[in-house]
């Protein structure tokens, strides 16, 4: 029997597996280029495909707090957002993870004013990569739809109760195209129960929830909060597993490795530019150049495991990210050199900030980053944190 | 507004349980006072939310929390949309005959909270949003927020030579919640308890969103005698500085319109807080009360 296909958008994708899901409560405010998302979520409400509240907040921090409201009672509550809305929910976002609210949303990754910018670039989330929440990044559309599903089943887990964020790169995703395998509804139910909790308030065991501690029992909490993100380590890998078994995809858990086998180079990639490092690296495998491609699909919690072990075999290592950190390089390029450090004779590696504010990223450009990386190798010096695509001459 | 089809609830019925006890408010708070008497009302099937704030600071501390209900803390400016999240949320899993009440001090209404309440109101969510208003951020350290009246001193409105003290007014947030065509609204004073219940009692058996507005004194940030809390509320709605009123379907009415006023300079000048005052400051309060007041009496019969 073959499944049901739609040709739909990042966006659209989202609200199917939002709908499959099963949310009691959506709250959520409209922002480019996440409104497709709400939209179809509104009309499946109206249309009663969708049993669920549609709650027309008034603002992102609204659309948190209103979420947590609905986990504090234990309904599963579902929002989505991008860019100055993320920020504008920042302080719900840790309050959420405190609280362990196993809440889902969507992030369209999208520049952050000033200058505006409505394009695509992974600085709104990866700013609030400390708030405590799980943050996947999707290649396309299908894995969008997907991480939904599982993303209710990691974060409603006992041991992990802890919010989760999936993002897509803004417009290359959101708003493109493709054709989306959709999970039979039956199907999904068996594989995500309705959400129980013991963290809730009801009449059968009143409890006073979100209270304030002393310094003699905050740590306690903080060290909690910490251990229940580890934790999702294992339930992320069992999760996929048991996904893949079930509807016949499988994602790797952690991170996707492409080729990396024999690799000497290898590039890190975060979101939808994964698919076009992909074919630079068939190109240049075609080349007889053993390079490879680790897809980084958590960046909280980190894949430092999976990352060590790829880099203990190989010579060089690229990590292109939409983002930088102002006064350092970017951040995914941080914690990867933390793992890094942990490692005796790491591997070098370098940095490519590209694709901010929606600017375009060429398979030329790629392939010019396994050529700087070759380069390196050689021991050619090489600019440890480039700029790609720069429209000017930069005097450093 | 027609109270004859709720039955009432007095000191002859009111129940003896407590509901908020063991808390670590001031003597005398009379914040405390108006959460306790609201929930004595609202009885146990009811989810309190509280923003950062006095009463969430004192009620929730771990391990001694002091509500017998189900109560949580909200973000400082996310009172009402959590209250609004817990409402529809227990609504969607099917629970049935419940109450979702806010209590939130002034700062956190009528300031940063104000927005997510204009929204709640908007929808029609069906919540009861309780302010108590204590004129200042009482919990920060006595800072000046939307509600803090004329004159006062605050630590943010010093009382000089040059400046007196707050130099605003306070917001009309009666007006503001009414001119949302709100289904209830209304003012009410610890120092008039009767009235108040009543009126927590009316938004109980209100559909969709309640707003009452008590005026809660507060003696660390007043400078007074803490015996005094009551007795100062009541003062307060009797000089006409505050006042006791009703809004529902698009009317208003004034509970209360006494023929002569309690001296304004008297409730003043007890409180450390206007000590600096002087006669033509309280020129200026009479001023605007007169006026209020003048306007009410003429439009809320
Ligand atoms: C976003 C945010 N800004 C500021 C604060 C600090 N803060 C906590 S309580 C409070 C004052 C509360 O004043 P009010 O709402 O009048 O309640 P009261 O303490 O007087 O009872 C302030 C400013 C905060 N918790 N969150
Ligand atoms: S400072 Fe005022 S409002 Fe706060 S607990 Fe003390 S008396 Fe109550
Ligand atoms: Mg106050």
């Amino acid at each position: 029997m073959s499944n049901k296909k739609l040709f739909i958008s990042g966006d659209e994708a989202v609200a199917i597996g939002t709908k499959l899901s099963r949310p009691n409560v959506i709250s959520a405010y409209p922002i480019t280029p996440q409104t497709v998302t709400v939209e179809r979520l509104s009309e499946m409400v109206e249309s009663g495909e969708l049993k669920a509240e549609y709650m027309h907040v008034e603002s992102e921090h609204s659309a948190m707090s209103a979420a947590m409201g609905v986990s504090a009672v234990g309904a599963r509550a579902f929002t989505a957002t991008s860019s100055q809305g993320l920020l504008y929910m920042a302080e719900g976002l840790h309050y959420a993870s405190g609280g362990r609210y196993p809440i889902v949303m969507m992030n369209a990754n999208r520049s952050l004013a000033l200058p505006w910018s409505i394009y695509g670039d992974q600085r709104d989330s990866l700013s609030l990569l400390d708030s405590g929440w799980i943050q996947v990044y999707v290649e396309d559309a299908q894995e969008a739809l997907d991480m939904i599903i599982q993303a209710y089943k990691i974060a409603e887990n006992k041991d992990v109760l802890t919010p989760f964020m999936i993002n897509l790169d803004g417009f290359v995703l959101t708003h493109t195209y493709e054709l989306v395998e959709i999970p039979e509804q039956e199907k999904v139910d068996e594989f995500l129960p309705p959400f129980q909790t013991p963290n809730k308030m009801s009449f059968e065991e009143p409890k006073n929830l979100a209270f304030s501690t002393t310094p003699a029992d905050n740590l306690e909490y903080k060290y909690q909060q910490n251990r229940a993100m580890f934790n999702s380590i294992n339930v992320i890998n069992d999760v996929d597993k048991e996904f893949g078994d079930k509807f016949e995809r499988y994602y790797g858990g952690m991170v996707q490795e492409y080729r990396c086998d024999d690799a000497e180079v290898v590039m890190l990639t975060l979101g939808s530019i994964t698919g076009t490092v992909r074919m630079i690296v068939d190109k240049l495998r075609d080349e007889g150049k053993k390079v490879g491609l680790l897809k980084i699909r958590y960046m909280r919690p980190f894949p430092e495991k999976e990352i060590i072990k790829l880099a203990k075999n190989v010579k060089a290592i690229g990590v292109v990210e939409k983002d930088i950190s102002f006064g350092y390089e970017g951040t995914v390029f941080t914690n990867v050199n933390s793992a890094l450090s942990k490692i005796d004779n790491a591997p070098l590696s370098l940095n490519f900030l590209c694709g901010m504010g929606g600017r375009d990223v060429s398979k030329s450009d790629i392939y010019n980053m396994f050529i700087s990386l070759f380069n390196a190798v050689k021991g050619e010096k090489q600019k440890r944190v480039q700029f790609i695509n720069m429209g000017v001459e930069t005097d450093e | 507004m027609n109270n004859t089809d709720i039955k009432r609830i007095t000191p002859k019925n009111i129940t003896d349980k407590e509901f908020f006890y063991g808390h670590k408010a001031c003597a005398g708070c009379g914040g405390s006072i108006a959460v306790r008497l609201a929930l004595k009302v609202l009885g146990e099937r009811t989810f309190a939310v509280l923003p950062a704030g006095c009463m969430s600071a004192v009620g929730f501390i771990f391990p001694q929390m002091a509500f017998v209900n189900n109560a949580i803390i909200s973000t400082f400016p996310g009172s009402a949309s959590m209250a609004s999240g817990v409402s529809v949320g227990a609504r969607a899993l099917g629970l049935k005959d419940y109450k979702t009440v806010v209590f939130a001090g002034d700062g956190g209404t009528a300031d940063i909270g104000l927005q997510a309440l204009s929204g709640a109101i908007d929808r029609n969510e069906d919540i009861i949003y309780v302010c108590y208003d204590n004129e200042a951020y009482m919990n920060t350290g006595i800072q000046k927020s939307g509600l803090t009246p004329f004159g006062t001193k605050t630590t943010t409105t010093p009382a000089g030579k040059n400046i007196h003290g707050a130099q605003s007014f306070k917001k009309n947030m009666f007006e503001i919640m009414a001119a949302h065509e709100i289904a209830y609204a209304a003012t009410a004073s610890i120092g008039y308890p009767q009235d108040y219940i009543d009126k927590i009692n009316r938004a109980k058996h209100t559909k969709g969103t309640s707003f009452i507005h008590v005026y809660a004194s507060c003696p660390t940030g007043w400078g007074i005698p803490t015996e005094t809390t009551v007795q100062i509320a009541k003062e307060a709605v009797d000089s006409g500085l505050f006042y006791l009123a009703e809004y529902q379907n698009r009317k208003f009415k004034l509970n209360k319109n006494p023929k002569s006023f309690f001296s304004a300079k008297d409730y003043l000048l007890k409180q450390a807080r206007f000590k600096h005052l002087t006669d033509d400051d309280i020129n200026i309060i009479e001023q605007q009360r007169d006026e209020k007041w003048e306007y009410m009496r003429e439009h809320w019969k």
